[in-house]
């Protein structure tokens, strides 16, 4: 149990897709206009993520190492499609907000990469934990900076005003901001890292 | 005129890159040297507008005469990921100087969701067959010069001092932002084509 804290922890912080991996950068940067935004589509991702990481565990001795690639997008591409019929099913207005970048979860290096490089390797339960982990670090990331955008760009955060509308830049919530603020955060990780070390 | 409109759109309006987000991870791995932002450029210009031909073809031809559209995303990545290796193959075996210039780009592109993305794309935006083509290629055109410009500019800043923690991805990032700035610049050109 001690074991798959640790792996949750690491995926986390020590291996932060986003802010030290540095992988899974296009939905990031999309869908962050909003802390609400940025958080579903962290879920969306962390759901997929966790899924795949239990499928392929289970299923790693019955896949040949030949094609074995193939088979997890087929297994990643499941999933995906379940989010996105449930998404189209109940939340049809979110699902027009985050648009493309549902499907494109296939293509989110983060999930094949830890299909790849640890649910390939591991048994279910630490495999589950990974996915959690990295999952819940990249929500948390995709919050983050979310939150930071609208509050910068609109004076809200979770639309909960914090200051008035007019006095925010809305440079932050178009796409330039998304860029500045997500290489500032970068930076920031990097420094306080550093600090630990 | 709509055709020409659909070609200033994809490249200046809404970039691939700076407006639509399409295509950051190669688009920030392979663009400190010139040279390898040349190369993958090509290589996504090739792959975007065979694998669009195809992908539009299946959807028209069998997703949708058979009622299966759900089945869209993992036909669509199924059929781009064989096609990367197949080109890959038929290169390798046709012209090799060719396969030396592309082929270390040519798997990264399986994972580049600007492939995945154009193809679902222009089946949301309702394009026909000659729209959907003329629009990977202005798509692919914007990417390159996105990735041509960003390269140049990041060759430059690699001589220059820049803060430790902002070394790297940060500065490119910050870079990238005021790019995109420039190119919102070109917002409502559009207007002109309608």
């Amino acid at each position: 149990m001690r074991n798959n804290i640790k792996v949750l922890i690491n995926g986390i912080i020590k291996e932060n897709p986003i802010f030290v991996l540095l992988l899974g950068m296009c939905p990031t940067l999309a869908t962050t206009s909003s802390a609400l935004n940025g958080m579903s589509m962290g879920l969306a991702t962390l759901f997929v993520l966790t899924c795949s990481n239990i499928a392929i565990s289970l299923l790693k001795n019955l896949i040949p190492d030949m094609v074995r690639i193939p088979a997890f997008i087929v297994i990643i591409a499941t999933f995906v499609t379940i989010v996105q019929m449930l998404m189209n099913a109940y939340l049809p207005s979110l699902a027009d907000t985050l648009g493309i970048f549902i499907p494109l979860i296939v293509v989110n290096c983060i999930v094949l990469g830890r299909a790849e490089s640890f649910a390939s390797k591991n048994n279910v339960i630490p495999s589950l934990f990974d996915g959690l982990g990295i999952g819940i670090g990249f929500t948390l990331a995709l919050t983050i900076l979310g939150s930071l955008r609208e509050f910068l760009g609109t004076g809200k955060i979770f639309s909960m005003t914090v200051y008035p509308e007019n006095y925010g830049s809305l440079i932050f919530v178009l796409a330039p901001g998304a860029f500045i603020v997500l290489g500032y955060l970068i930076a920031i990780f990097n420094k306080l890292q550093k600090k630990t070390k | 005129m709509e055709i020409i409109g659909i070609i200033i759109v994809a490249i200046f309006v809404n970039n691939i890159v700076f407006s639509q987000f399409l295509g950051i991870c190669p688009f920030l791995g392979v663009s400190k040297k010139i040279d390898t932002a040349i190369g993958m450029s090509a290589a996504v210009t090739f792959v975007i507008t065979l694998s669009t031909l195809v992908t539009y073809l299946i959807q028209k031809g069998i997703l949708e005469n058979f009622g299966l559209e759900y089945l869209q995303t993992i036909t669509f990545i199924l059929v781009i990921a064989s096609l990367v290796q197949m080109v890959e193959i038929i290169i390798k075996k046709i012209s090799p100087p060719l396969y030396q210039a592309l082929g270390v780009y040519l798997p990264l592109i399986t994972t580049n969701c600007i492939i995945l993305g154009v193809a679902i794309l222009v089946i949301q935006k309702d394009f026909n067959l000659v729209e959907s083509i003329v629009y990977a290629i202005s798509t692919a055109i914007g990417y390159s010069m996105a990735l041509l410009i960003f390269s140049s500019i990041r060759e430059q800043l690699a001589l220059t001092k820049v803060p430790k923690a902002m070394q790297g991805v940060p500065i490119a990032l910050l870079t990238a932002g005021i790019l995109a700035m420039a190119f919102m610049g070109f917002s409502g050109i559009d207007q002109v084509f309608k």
